[in-house]
C-alpha cells in the first residue's frame, strides 16, 4: 500500500475512460472517481511527494500538510455532490471536463513549487471554460471566450511572476512569500487576485458562471475562486492589503445584488461578497483569522454549490433564469425550495447552520485585531447576504407572483446532489468541532455563545423587517448591470471599430494613392527603363560583341598553318624586339 | 411535512399569522438580546443591548437604497441589449 496517491492524477487520468463507457456503468464509474478520492484523501500522511529536478530547478508534485488536506477533502467531497448532480446528462464531455477541472484544482493544492502550480492552474482555466461553452448558446460562447481570454492574461502575469520570483530567489518552491511585495510578487498576487475574484479584477465571475450549463455552473461556483483562496492563504497570509480589498469585495458584491435580475448572476455576485471574507481572513493573517478563513471557504463551497443547484434546478425545469419571468414555484417544487432555503440559511450564517460557525471567526479574529471599520463592514454585508440570497431570490423565484409556469420537482438525482449538501451545511452548524479539527491552527473559538447567537439573529431578522417594509423598492428590474467588464467588452469594440473604421479607410486611402498616383508613374518608370535598356545597352553591347567577332576574324586569318610564315613571323618579333630593346635600353 | 411548512409561507390565508409570528420573533430576539450575558465588549456598541438589530435593519435599508441609487442615477442599470 502506498502512502500518497494523488487524488488529482486519479480525476484527470480517471476522466480519460468515461467516453467509451456508456449507460450505467458509467454512472457507475464517474461516482467510483470521486468516492476513491474522498478515501486518498482521508488516508494520505503529511510530507512531500515527487520531488524531483526540472530545468535545473528542485520541483515537489505534492505536498501534504494540514492545509491542502482541508481544501481537498471539501474539493473531493464536492465532486462526488457535483457528479450526482449531473448524473442524469447523457454527454461524456461534460463529466470529462468536470474531472479535469476538479483534478487541476486538487492539482494546485498539493504542489509544492509554482511551475506544478502553474501548470494545473492552466488545467482549471480550460476544463472550466468548456463548462462555459457547453451551454452552446451564441451569448455562452462570447461568455465563454471572454473568461478564457481574461484568464489567459492572469495566466502570463502568474507566469511573469514566477519567473522574476524563481530568478530573484533562486528557487520555485511554493510557500509563504516572505521577501515584500515587489514587482515579482506583484505580479504573482495579481494573478492569485485575479482568480479570486477580487474588484476590479471580479467580472470574469459574474460574467461567465451564469451562462454555464446548469450542472457546470455548480462546479465552477466552488473551484477557483477557492483554489485562489487556498494559494493566498498559503503565499500571502498577513498582507494588509488583503484586508481592504477584501472589505470591499464583501459590500460590491452585495450592492451588485441589488440589482441583478438574472439568479444565477446574483449568486455569483455572492461569490464575489463571500470571498470577501476570506480575503480578509488572510489578510489580517492571525491563526484566528486564517482558520477563520479557510472554515469559511470549506463551508462556503457546500453552501453556494447548493445554491447553485438549486437554482440551477429552476433552471432545469423552468428554462428561465430571470427573477422578473419567475415566481409562484413554491406549489410544485417544495423540497428544491426548502433545500435551497438551507444552503440560504446557511449562507446567511443562521445559528446551527455551516456559515454560523465560520463567518463568525473571521469576524472575531477582525474584532480581536482592533479592526472596528472591518467588523461593521462585514457585519452589514452579512445583512446583505440574507437579504438576498434568502429573501429577495426565494420570493421573486419560489412565491411573489404567480406567473402559472408548469414546474414539477427536477430529476431525483438532483435532488439527492442537493441533499447531501444540506446535511452538511447543517452538521457543520451543529458539529462544528469536527470542521474546527481539520483546520491549520489550533482552535479557541466556540461559536455559540448567547451573546452571538442573539446578536445574529438581531442583525438577521431585522434585515428580514427592513425587506418587509421596502419590498417593493427591491422588485426585480429587467436590465444588465455595468461591472468592470464593460472597459474591456467596449474596449474591444473601440477597438474592432477603430480597425474597421480609420484604420480601414487610411488602409483604403493609402492604397488609392498608390493605385492612382504611385502605380501609373512606376509603370512609366518600367517603361522607359526598357527602352533604355533595348535602345542604349543592348545596342552597345551588340556593337562590342560585333567589333570581337570582327577582330577575331581578323586575328583568324594570321594563321595560315604554313611554318614558314610563323617562322617568319618570330623572326621580324625578334628583330623588332631587338629593335626596341635597342631604341628603349639607352 | 414539507409541504405544509412550505405552504404556510406561501399561501396568502396565512399572511395574518406569519406576520404575526414574524413580529413575536423580533420582539424574542430584542428581549434576549437585553437578557445575555455579555463577557467583555471591544467596542462601544458591543455593550449595547438591541444594536444588533438597529444595525441590521440599518443596513438592509442603506444597501437597498445606496444601491439603487448607484443603479438607476448612476448609470449602472442598462437596458439588457446594452452590449448587443
Amino acid at each position: 500500500m502506498t502512502d500518497f496517491v494523488h487524488p488529482g492524477l486519479l480525476f484527470i487520468l480517471g476522466a480519460l475512460p468515461i467516453p467509451i463507457l456508456k449507460g450505467s456503468v458509467r454512472k457507475a464509474y464517474v461516482l467510483l472517481i470521486p468516492t476513491l478520492a474522498i478515501l486518498a484523501v482521508l488516508t494520505m500522511h503529511p510530507g512531500g511527494y515527487g520531488a524531483a529536478q526540472f530545468i535545473g530547478q528542485q520541483i515537489m508534485i505534492a505536498k501534504v500538510d494540514k492545509l491542502s488536506v482541508l481544501f481537498a477533502t471539501v474539493f473531493s467531497i464536492m465532486a462526488l455532490i457535483g457528479t450526482v448532480y449531473a448524473l442524469h446528462l447523457t454527454h461524456a464531455a461534460q463529466h470529462v471536463a468536470a474531472f479535469v477541472y476538479v483534478g487541476s484544482a486538487l492539482g494546485v493544492v498539493f504542489a509544492g513549487d509554482y511551475l506544478t502550480l502553474f501548470l494545473f492552474w492552466e488545467g482549471m482555466t480550460f476544463a472550466s471554460a468548456y463548462l462555459v461553452f457547453a451551454q452552446r448558446s451564441e451569448q455562452a460562447l462570447r461568455a465563454g471566450y471572454r473568461y478564457l481570454m481574461v484568464h489567459i492574461t492572469g495566466s502570463v502575469a502568474l507566469l511573469g511572476g514566477i519567473i522574476l520570483h524563481g530568478f530573484a530567489t533562486g528557487s520555485v518552491l511554493f510557500g509563504p512569500i516572505e521577501d515584500g511585495l515587489g514587482f515579482a510578487t506583484c505580479l504573482i498576487l495579481a494573478g492569485f487576485l485575479l482568480n479570486a475574484a477580487v474588484p476590479p479584477l471580479n467580472a470574469w465571475l459574474t460574467d461567465a458562471y451564469p451562462e454555464a450549463t446548469v450542472t457546470g455552473a455548480v462546479f465552477m461556483s466552488a473551484f477557483t475562486t477557492k483554489t485562489a483562496v487556498y494559494v493566498l492563504a498559503r503565499a500571502f497570509p498577513g498582507t494588509d492589503l488583503l484586508v481592504w480589498l477584501g472589505t470591499v469585495m464583501a459590500l460590491y458584491g452585495v450592492v451588485y445584488a441589488v440589482l441583478e435580475n438574472d439568479c444565477r448572476r446574483l449568486l455569483a455576485y455572492h461569490i464575489v461578497s463571500q470571498v470577501g471574507y476570506m480575503v480578509v481572513g488572510i489578510g489580517i493573517g492571525t491563526e484566528m483569522a486564517v482558520n477563520g478563513a479557510v472554515s469559511h471557504a470549506f463551508a462556503h463551497i457546500l453552501y453556494k454549490a447548493l445554491l447553485f443547484m438549486g437554482a440551477g434546478a429552476v433552471i432545469h425545469v423552468t428554462g428561465r433564469r430571470k427573477l422578473t419571468e419567475l415566481g409562484g414555484l413554491y406549489k410544485t417544487m417544495p423540497v428544491t425550495l426548502t433545500l435551497y432555503m438551507v444552503g440560504a440559511l446557511a449562507i446567511s450564517a443562521f445559528p446551527f447552520f455551516s456559515g454560523f460557525v465560520t463567518k463568525s471567526m473571521v469576524v472575531a479574529a477582525a474584532g480581536q485585531d482592533h479592526r472596528a471599520l472591518v467588523v461593521l463592514a462585514l457585519t452589514m454585508a452579512s445583512s446583505g447576504t440574507f437579504l438576498h440570497t434568502g429573501l429577495k431570490l426565494p420570493y421573486y423565484m419560489f412565491f411573489g407572483t404567480d406567473q402559472g409556469l408548469q414546474a414539477r420537482e427536477p430529476p431525483r438525482n438532483m435532488l439527492v446532489a442537493m441533499g447531501m449538501a444540506a446535511v452538511l451545511c447543517i452538521a457543520i452548524g451543529v458539529f462544528p468541532q469536527t470542521l474546527y479539527a481539520l483546520l491549520p491552527h489550533p482552535v479557541d473559538f466556540d461559536p455559540y455563545t448567547g451573546v452571538h447567537i442573539t446578536e445574529s439573529l438581531g442583525v438577521l431578522m431585522f434585515t428580514a423587517l427592513g425587506f418587509v417594509i421596502f419590498l417593493r423598492a427591491l422588485d426585480p428590474e429587467n436590465t444588465i448591470s455595468i461591472d468592470t467588464d464593460w472597459f474591456y467588452r467596449m474596449g474591444a469594440r473601440r477597438f474592432m471599430w477603430l480597425a474597421e473604421k480609420p484604420l480601414a479607410r487610411y488602409e483604403k486611402a493609402v492604397s488609392d494613392v498608390s493605385e492612382t498616383a504611385a502605380l501609373p508613374f512606376l509603370h512609366r518608370m518600367a517603361r522607359a527603363g526598357l527602352r533604355i535598356d533595348l535602345r542604349g545597352v543592348d545596342a552597345f553591347v551588340n556593337a562590342v560583341a560585333r567589333a570581337i567577332l570582327r577582330g577575331g576574324g581578323a586575328l583568324r586569318r594570321l594563321q595560315s598553318g604554313v611554318v614558314t610564315h610563323y617562322a617568319l613571323a618570330m623572326i621580324a618579333g625578334v628583330i623588332a624586339a631587338i629593335a626596341v630593346f635597342a631604341v628603349a635600353w639607352r | 411535512m414539507i409541504k405544509r411548512v412550505v405552504d404556510f409561507f406561501g399561501d396568502e390565508r396565512h399572511a395574518k399569522k406569519r406576520r404575526r409570528l414574524f413580529y413575536l420573533v423580533l420582539v424574542l430576539i430584542v428581549i434576549a438580546d437585553f437578557l445575555v450575558f455579555r463577557e467583555h465588549a471591544e467596542y462601544l456598541w458591543e455593550r449595547l443591548p438591541g444594536w444588533s438589530a438597529l444595525y441590521g435593519f440599518g443596513s438592509c435599508v442603506l444597501l437597498i437604497f445606496v444601491s439603487k441609487f448607484l443603479g438607476h442615477q448612476c448609470g449602472l442599470m442598462r437596458r439588457e441589449d446594452y452590449y448587443d
